[in-house]
């Protein structure tokens, strides 16, 4: 995009025959000849001038607009699905949830929420769960844990790090896993229906592996290994988070999907940027090429309600969602690449207008020396 | 005074205590039970050379800082360049504008807690310490200060000294600032001022030895009419005589001088051939003077002449056969083409200021009686008999074209005298010289009486060579917008006579000013009128004192000065000087000076150089250099602001107290308009793109902030944050700051007006700084907000999330690389093969690491340290990512392009013009046009060149310097060996003579 040209720079030009009595004795002061101390490197001495910049900017137009154009396509394709199922309202089925909170209740409180798909759902499909106003990139949540702990470290798991504090100990028992980001494990459990047009509803199979990023899952997070195979045994003598209702070691049935390696707790480790986020919770496969992954119809959503937001105006929503090549729905991208795209091609027709009405082509002609 | 010789017996000196009045001394000598009064006369200062004197005895009465040199010196004071003021200034900004940062996060947080985190504490319980929102606040104030303290370039300061150590060693490299006769290359002595050097408006400059070899040639001469001196070739031309041109044989005669050189052959011939006139001219060149003769062994002539000129013009005579042995205070002894004949000298009538001519009277071999004289031509002309008058115009002529050649010129001229006239006045003059009334006046009146109906020989000239290149150099400096002051110690007409040789008095000058004055009233009544000449043109006089309050008015207004179109030129005597410094005069001084393009301070001591250097940079904010060579010089250039010192004969005073040195003035050309500028132009982009840099790079701090509670986290991964400005970045700025070229050195020689952008401190001002800043933040703006938008709801093509922090991180620090380089492209001029392997070799570098420390090995080994790892895997392999710091990257630096453009293409500063040219031009290739030769054309012609006051003919003819067997000389004391520098007494076996080099610039 730059005009240029390489060429080392001419001779020294100031060579005077001979050499002088000093310099053919080694022990002369005269600095030496290369291109290097005389600044005589060859370089490449771009210059912006119109035949560089104005065609980049039309490159970056013409580039960027169709680009912008296919993000925008892809992400309307997205398929998405989403609610709100905090229970602000009155009306909503989960109000009575979310108002009688309380972390040690044993008795949970289930709600449902029945929603429709226009539109059958083809590919497979993600359930993420949504928080808003949930501040998981605070300075004190997000140092608040212990990755040697996470990783398997029996001295850790038995004397967390003092950055999980206040969460690091509980009865005087090390708590596993430490901190605040584990402390408040989402735990809202949420079951999907489809409702079948004859009445009967059909629970619809959630896959909670393969949600969480490969290097987490395996080198990440990793059970300490004790002397057998029990978790539980090897968790011996330390305790639960103080919120949690399950020892770490009861997160799951699965062995692989159990202590510190459930993909739940996995997910929710690797903490959000932004103060509204989403994680994924499961993921829906789709069963043939015969029936959309989710079809047309009605669905009912089951909620464990056990995760408390309201205190701190939060919301949680339930996404279900299609992907594409480049990810979820998203058409910020879409839209900020086409806005570029026009921008840089409109600048190009201005700048190219502007140096052909006022432009000075006549650059080499008047340098007053 | 003569003393035996003998070991020096005890004795006492009561001397007055030191200090730095170099015209005076108070001091009494007790020896042997006798007093002897100690004056001036009798004290040698620090560096002076005793010549025509065999041994003397010395008692040194002050030492090293005691001396009255080392008391005119002054102060050495730290120098700091003005862009390392501003940057102290701007460090301070920022800092003040971090604390701002901090108090608005700080406030910020105590908000969040209050209305948000106070809510959220389910989750996130307060540490026990914290319990109350203020005191959040207050701690969140330090956290954000240490997170923050990027924006604050502590790394510049370092980044900054190892440039300008870059820059000083091309200047120590530079092969074209290296004097081969001495093997002598340049030295930057000090590292802490290269960008200075481009920005320089006034320079100082010492005369002797700076401007001029002090070498006096004899060049040119008329002879009864016809020219001597120039070779012309076959076809009638004249040859440009340089050092190749074959010089005359003088072989014939074996007691030539073997370094005087002549070119032109018809003048050896004519005097060969026994022409009259051309015998009686090098007559009067071996007579009339006061030069002494030494001859240790048999040929080997040696002589030893109170100034170079009549040392010169002896010289002359004696290659062209016509040899001053020896003198006695009778007789002079020539050897004339082989044969030897003895002059009786009967008078020498000796120089004065106001005769301005010197003669001497002699009866030759044949018995006659001749009066032989040489002086000024004005002064001789009106002497001259009537029948010489087309003689006189033709030498007329001749002298004009000498003078406009700067040549120092002289008339010289004979008489005959009878015999009986001759003993009448000689009587005359005897009765006078005892006179006891008026004895100058009326010896004056008798001279005047002889001194007539002379007959003219013609005119010789001497060329006091300049250095190489000086009037190409001043030329050249000129043309930058750079005004240059000569100080020197020497008299008026020499200064003069300098200022036209080297192109600094002109003609076509409208006036030149000489201020004269001897009380303070009557400098400031010059130096008004010189004034009100200069501003009488472009504006009305208004007359009395309101006029001098509206002047007063214009007098700071720089454009005002450039509406007056014509040259002037100010010269100003030392004693004036001393009075126009005085503090209510300075302003004047000052205001005149400025108006006029040249300004000449001659017969100033070296502590007057020093008051004048600092006078301009008390009062301008203008950069100053002083360039010397001699001790006399050492106060001026350490005041200035850059110290140049010229490594010649003088010693090495000048050049241990300078800041650059180097052996040529010329070579200042280079330093200044290649070296000074390049340095300035490097420094300015440097820190200018420093400055961007931090901003973009800290501020994306600020603006996440506001969304993560003010809670003082971190956008980046610490190690990137560590390695950011070290690693990852400091390389390729470096190597801008190191080897940018806007334009080449043939260029920026060619244009001297590129010049100008370091005068006016266009590349790095405060404005600049805000632009510069102003970039960063919107860089920092975009570098957080485009990932804002792009990851509030995104997830990866797997469907797993990817809006996690440590993404977000390794996307804006990504960007933020990329963009940094991106621009360190923009900003680079010149990209050498070094700036290619930092620029890539750091993006290399950085995704080496980057994915180094988010690998499976490090985090297994240190897992508490390298939280990242994966993310840099699981990130960097998603389109969406890459399609993100694309968009970033080009909305960062669009603006920058199309700014960048508009400006070179509607307003196109001279470096955009001449970097045009010189692209296209690299294309058809070299016509190497140097700067054309200045040529003078002046006709002024010098006075009598003599550059000192009385000469010494009164002491020959008394002859007490004859009575030691052979006048000899020796020498004191090595010069200028600052170790061992003392002011001596000192009593001397010969005549005395003395140079106060260091007092009157040689």
């Amino acid at each position: 995009m730059m005009a240029s040209s390489y060429s080392a720079k001419e001779e020294d030009g100031h060579h005077s025959g001979a050499p002088g009595p000093g310099g053919v004795n080694a022990k002369s002061r005269k600095p030496d000849n290369t291109a290097f101390k005389q600044q005589r490197l060859p370089a490449w001495q771009p210059i912006l001038t119109a035949g560089t910049v104005l065609p980049a900017f039309f490159i970056i137009g013409l580039l960027f607009i169709p680009i912008g154009i296919g993000l925008y396509v892809t992400s309307n394709n997205i398929k998405e699905y989403e609610i709100d199922y905090t229970g602000v309202d009155m009306s909503s089925p989960c109000f009575n949830c979310s108002q009688n909170y309380s972390w040690n209740s044993t008795k949970p409180c289930t709600c449902s929420v029945a929603f429709s798909l226009d539109q059958p759902f083809e590919s497979n499909v993600f359930m993420y769960y949504g928080l808003s106003n949930y501040y998981q990139n605070h300075r004190r949540y997000v140092k608040s844990r212990d990755d040697s702990q996470l990783n398997g470290n029996l001295n850790s798991l038995k004397d967390p790090s003092k950055e999980c504090e206040p969460y690091r100990t509980n009865d005087g028992l090390p708590i596993a896993p430490c901190g605040a980001i584990a402390n408040s494990l989402f735990n809202d459990t949420l079951e999907l229906y489809y409702n079948d047009p004859n009445g009967t509803k059909i629970p619809i199979r959630l896959v909670k592996t393969g949600i969480a990023w490969w290097t987490d899952k395996h080198v990440k997070f990793r059970n300490p290994v004790g002397d057998g195979s029990n978790l539980s045994a090897v968790f011996q003598g330390t305790t639960k988070p103080v919120n949690w209702q399950k020892y770490v070691y009861q997160l799951d049935t699965d062995p692989d999907n159990n202590g510190f390696i459930n993909e739940d707790l996995i997910v929710w480790m690797r903490t959000a940027a932004l103060p509204t986020f989403r994680k994924l919770y499961r993921i829906i496969e789709k069963q043939g090429d015969a029936t959309p992954t989710l079809p047309r119809g009605n669905y009912t959503l089951l909620i464990t309600y056990n995760y408390p937001v309201r205190s701190f105006e939060g919301r949680k929503r339930m996404i279900l969602s299609t992907i594409s090549w480049m990810g979820g729905k998203n058409p910020f991208l879409g839209i900020a690449y086409i806005t570029v795209g026009s921008v840089c091609f409109f600048l190009g027709v201005v700048l190219l207008i502007i140096h052909h009405k006022y432009g000075s082509r006549s650059n080499n002609a008047d340098i007053a020396s | 005074m003569l003393f035996p010789v003998s070991p020096p017996p005890p004795g006492e000196v009561v001397c007055e205590p030191p200090n730095n009045k170099l015209d005076r001394f108070v001091g009494t000598l007790t020896w042997k039970n006798n007093k002897y009064p100690l004056d001036n006369e009798k004290l040698l200062l620090r560096g002076c050379v005793m010549r025509n004197t065999e041994w003397c005895f010395g008692l040194v009465v002050f030492t090293g800082p005691q001396t009255k040199l080392m008391q005119n010196c002054g102060r050495t004071a730290f120098k700091r360049t003005s862009i390392e003021r501003l940057m102290n200034t701007l460090v301070l900004w920022i800092f003040g504008f971090l604390l701002c940062m901090g108090v608005i996060l700080a406030i910020g947080n105590s908000i969040w807690e209050e209305k948000v985190g106070g809510k959220f504490r389910v989750y996130l319980l307060w540490d026990e310490v914290l319990n109350d929102a203020i005191f959040s606040g207050f701690l969140t104030f330090w956290s954000y200060i240490i997170i923050l303290n990027t924006v604050v370039p502590i790394s510049l300061y370092v980044s900054v000294e190892v440039i300008r150590l870059g820059h000083s060693y091309f200047i120590n490299w530079d092969r074209r600032m290296y004097y081969r006769r001495r093997d002598m290359a340049a030295e930057a002595r000090t590292t802490t001022l290269n960008e200075e050097l481009g920005q320089v408006e006034y320079i100082f400059s010492d005369k002797t030895g700076t401007l001029t070899q002090n070498i006096m040639v004899f060049n040119k001469c008329s002879i009864n009419g016809r020219t001597y001196g120039d070779v012309y070739d076959e076809f009638g031309h004249k040859v440009e005589i340089t050092e190749k041109s074959p010089s005359v044989d003088f072989s014939f005669n074996p007691l030539r001088d073997k370094k005087f050189r002549f070119h032109d052959h018809s003048l050896v011939e004519a005097v060969k051939l026994g022409d009259p006139a051309v015998e009686e001219f090098f007559r009067v060149l071996a007579l009339c003077h006061t030069v002494m003769p030494e001859e240790k062994n048999e040929g080997e002539l040696v002589y030893q002449a109170q100034s170079p000129d009549e040392g010169a013009l002896v010289t002359a005579a004696r290659n062209f056969g016509f040899v001053f042995r020896a003198r006695t205070p009778e007789t002079i002894t020539l050897y004339e083409m082989g044969k030897h004949s003895t002059y009786q000298l009967l008078a020498i009538l000796d120089f004065n200021n106001i005769r301005k001519r010197m003669s001497v009277i002699v009866r030759n071999p044949k018995g006659q009686i001749k009066l032989y004289s040489k002086g000024a031509d004005t002064i001789l002309f009106d002497r001259l008999a009537p029948s010489t008058e087309d003689l006189m115009y033709t030498t007329s002529e001749h002298l004009n074209e000498f003078a406009g050649e700067g040549l120092r010129t002289l008339a010289l001229a004979y008489k005959d005298l009878e015999e009986d006239v001759f003993a009448e006045w000689m009587v005359r003059l005897h009765e006078a010289s005892t006179a006891l009334e008026n004895r100058e006046e009326r010896l004056a009146l008798l001279y005047e009486e002889i001194e007539q109906d002379m007959t003219l020989l013609g005119a010789t000239a001497i060329e006091d060579k300049l250095q190489e290149g000086v009037a190409e150099t001043i030329a050249c400096l000129t043309l930058a917008s750079i005004k240059i002051w000569v100080l020197t110690g020497d008299k008026l007409e020499t200064a003069m006579n300098i200022g036209y040789s080297c192109n600094m008095l002109r003609d076509e000058m409208s006036d030149v000013f000489v201020i004269t004055g001897h009380t303070a009233l009557e400098v400031q009544q010059q130096l008004r009128t010189a004034k009100e000449k200069i501003l009488g043109p472009t504006r009305e006089i208004v007359n009395g004192e309101k006029d001098a309050e509206k002047m007063d008015l214009y007098r700071n207004d720089s454009v005002f000065e450039e509406t007056i179109t014509s040259e002037y030129a100010l010269i100003i005597n030392g004693h004036s000087l001393a009075h126009a410094l005085e503090a209510d005069l300075e302003r004047l001084l000052l205001d005149t000076a400025c108006l006029c393009k040249t300004v000449i301070c001659c017969r100033v001591t070296p502590l007057q150089k020093a008051q004048v250097v600092d006078l301009v940079k008390r009062h301008k904010r203008a950069v100053t250099l002083a360039i010397g060579d001699g001790a006399n010089d050492v106060s001026m250039i350490k005041t200035a602001h850059i110290g140049v010192g010229i490594s010649g004969q003088e010693g090495m005073q000048a050049v241990l107290a300078s800041d650059y040195s180097f052996a040529q003035f010329r070579y200042l050309q280079r330093l200044l308009l290649v070296h000074g500028r390049w340095s300035y132009l490097r420094m300015c982009r440097f820190l200018c793109y420093f400055f961007y840099k931090n901003f973009a790079f800290t501020l994306v701090h600020f603006w996440f902030g506001f969304f993560c509670g003010f809670s003082a986290q971190t956008v980046y991964d610490q190690w990137f944050i560590t390695l950011f400005n070290i690693v990852y970045t400091s390389l390729p700025v470096l190597a801008m700051g190191l080897f940018d070229q806007d334009v080449n050195e043939q260029n920026s020689l060619r244009h001297p007006k590129l010049y100008e952008l370091g005068q006016l401190n266009v590349l790095f001002n405060k404005r600049q700084f805000f632009m510069c800043t102003l970039h960063g933040i919107y860089t920092s703006f975009v570098l957080f907000f485009i990932p804002y938008g792009a990851f509030s709801s995104n997830v990866r093509d797997d469907g797993s999330h990817i809006a996690d922090q440590q993404s977000f991180a390794v996307t804006i620090a990504t960007s933020l690389v990329i963009v940094v380089s991106v621009q360190i492209g923009l900003d680079t001029n010149y990209w050498t093969a070094v700036n290619h392997f930092y620029v890539w070799g750091s993006l290399t570098i950085y995704f080496c690491i980057l994915f180094a420390m988010h690998s499976n090995g490090i985090f297994t080994i240190f897992p508490s340290h390298f939280p990242f790892l994966g993310t840099a895997r699981n990130t960097l392999t998603q389109t969406g990512v890459w399609l993100v710091i694309l968009l970033t990257t080009t909305v960062c630096v669009m603006p920058v392009l199309v700014v960048r453009f508009l400006r070179t293409d509607l307003y196109p500063t001279m470096t955009d013009k001449v970097r045009h040219t010189q692209q296209a031009s690299r294309r058809q290739r070299p016509q190497e046009q140097n700067l054309k030769r200045v040529r003078r054309t002046s006709s002024r012609r010098s006075a009598y060149a003599f550059s000192h006051q009385e000469g010494y003919g009164e002491l020959i003819t008394s002859g007490r310097n004859m009575k030691v067997a052979v006048p000899v000389f020796s020498l004191l004391r090595k010069r200028g060996d600052p170790a061992t520098g003392t002011t001596v007494v000192a009593w001397s076996s010969g005549s005395g003579t003395r140079e106060s080099e260091n007092t009157q610039g040689q």
